[in-house]
């Protein structure tokens, strides 16, 4: 039974991580950058769920309002700060990248102070099946990120503007010879990653509703490594990779002996798997085009 | 009036000179072909002229239509594609998603399934194939779906930059046939080439390109009994 309470904590953290490696790995996939700034984003959604929980005490509509919010963040992100750096260093990029996830950070605290908010979303209390106790809250959050990777699945593979994602991820000049706005699908991109990272500050914060200007660092790193393991670009692999980290996670923090351990085994997995595979568990070796 | 008009166009990899001014017409109906040896600036006009490498000065103009600072899926949408050198083709996609992509800026998409028909019957290897990932096609059936591909938007002016690069002699006979059948039925082509011989054969005018600069023009046969061009590309 602790076995699979274990298990169902795992996936709960783990489709969490998913949700956030899904905006590193889309972003990197088609704007070939990497994003340092996504995790603030969650961070952002959360202070955006707790204004509306204070104000209005729905936790629905405090999602809605940080999808809303976090989706116009990040296209706002995107077109001031990286677009102008479009064919530039990708040095360049990065930093602006670090440079914006501090500034969402210090905004935050100059805003809403450094001391922490308590959000209590919903209690939802435990399930119980026999001798089988689970939270609903990990059910919730499983249940909703497997329904949101389905359908990301299936809108990238079978509409018109997810096959255009894969073809500028995969060849940005010959996507623009098609008639591909590169520019329009970008934008779509942050856009969906950022809806994505709202809501894995919802399912954070009905974890634990401590709320801090620093929320989304540490999960941010973590989902990070998570679509490295799986292989970056790759949508499945974000998905793989989140999962294994969670369950991971789950498993090592229920051991008393390795629980203090469990960052640092995340991370050797990283290494190790990157030691066996370099370019990630689905990662695709892709020629360099010219 | 010119379907194509290309006016001194000057294109800088930092501050190497890979174009020096070249100008250039190609006419409704025509085929008209560049050769020039390698690095003489090929590849690096064709992309200049559909808006993915940005021009120093000169302009570009498409049926009356100044496009020179168009980015390129506009100019894809005015009616001119290109198979790009090295085909290019989607390697993670399907030959059918391959040529879903290239009708992406077909506005009406109740034409898909002809246009789909038609370059099925135009390719019968890619129907055959339709649902191969387009990595693993062989590099002549490669460049047969980047020529359907292509072809899946209707454009009015179609560019091919070195279609016949890798392949047997063979098929190298089936791609300039299919040029040409593709000129008949109304496209306009603009083709570049080191085969010089076999694309003079089929063009109507013909330019020849050298360090970034145009030195000789005329009609397909003039420049095949030109003798500089016999001693360079003809191989004697
Ligand atoms: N990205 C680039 N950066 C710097 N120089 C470049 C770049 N691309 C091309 N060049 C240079 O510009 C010149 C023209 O290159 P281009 O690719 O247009 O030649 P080409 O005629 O197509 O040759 P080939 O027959 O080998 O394809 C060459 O000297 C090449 O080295
Ligand atoms: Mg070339």
């Amino acid at each position: 039974m602790e076995f699979i309470e274990t298990l169902i904590s795992g996936l709960s953290i783990g489709s969490t991580y998913a949700m956030i490696a899904l905006g590193y790995t889309m972003v990197y996939g088609i704007a070939k950058m990497l994003n340092f700034a996504h995790g603030d984003v969650i961070m952002v959604g959360g202070y955006m769920i707790f204004l509306t929980m204070t104000a209005l005490g729905n936790p629905v509509v405090g999602l809605v309002a940080a999808i809303i919010f976090c989706t116009l963040l990040g296209i706002t992100i995107e077109k001031v700060a990286y677009k102008p750096l479009r064919g530039a260093s990708p040095l360049a990029v990065l930093i602006t990248a670090i440079g914006m996830s501090y500034l969402l950070q210090s905004m935050a605290q100059m805003i809403f102070g450094s001391a922490p908010k308590m959000v209590i979303v919903a209690d939802f209390g435990n399930l119980k099946l026999g001798s089988l106790s689970v939270p609903v809250y990990t059910l919730i959050t499983l249940g909703c990120s497997v329904v949101i990777m389905v359908i990301l699945s299936l809108f990238v593979k079978y509409t018109k503007v997810g096959r255009a994602m894969i073809a500028v991820s995969e060849d940005r000049g010959a996507a623009q010879l098609m008639g591909i706005n590169v520019n329009g699908i970008i934008t779509i991109t942050f856009a969906i990653g950022s809806a994505l990272a709202a809501f894995a500050g919802f399912f954070m914060l009905m974890k634990s509703p401590s709320l801090s200007n620093t929320l989304g660092a540490m999960p941010g790193i973590k989902a990070f490594t998570a679509a490295v393991i799986g292989g970056i670009g790759s949508i499945p692999g974000a998905m793989v990779g989140g999962i294994l980290m969670g369950v991971v996670e789950a498993f090592s923090l229920h051991v008393p002996a390795v629980a203090p351990y469990t960052d640092a085994i995340e991370f050797i997995i990283l290494i190790v798997i990157l030691l066996v595979k370099p370019t990630g568990i689905l990662g695709k070796v892709r020629r360099e085009k010219v | 009036m010119a379907l194509l008009e290309v006016k001194d166009l000057e294109v800088y990899y930092g501050v190497i000179c890979a174009l020096k001014g070249i100008s250039f017409e190609v006419n409704e109906g025509e085929i008209v072909t560049l050769i020039g040896a390698n690095g003489a600036g090929k590849t690096t006009t064709m992309q200049s002229v559909v808006g993915l490498i940005p021009s120093k000065a000169g302009s570009v103009t498409f049926e009356g239509k100044d496009i020179t600072k168009t980015p390129c899926h506009k100019i894809v949408h005015l009616g001119m594609t290109q198979v790009p050198e090295g085909r290019r083709v989607f390697q993670e996609l399907s030959v059918y998603e391959n040529l879903l992509m290239g009708a992406y800026s077909v506005k009406n998409s109740s034409s898909f399934k002809e246009d789909l028909e038609r370059i099925y019957t135009q390719f019968p290897r890619l129907a055959e194939r339709k649902n191969q990932i387009a990595g693993t096609l062989s590099g002549g059936e490669q460049q047969m779906l980047a020529m359907g591909r292509a072809l899946m938007s209707h454009p009015k002016l179609l560019m091919l930059d070195e279609p016949s690069m890798g392949l047997s002699p063979l098929l190298v006979d089936q791609v300039f046939d299919i040029i040409k059948s593709i000129n008949k039925d109304g496209t306009t082509v603009l083709l570049v080439e080191q085969n010089a011989g076999k694309s003079l054969a089929i063009s109507d005018r013909a330019y020849v390109l050298e360090n970034g600069k145009i030195v000789l023009s005329g009609t397909g046969e003039e420049l095949m009994a030109s003798e500089d061009v016999k001693k360079a590309y003809l191989g004697g």
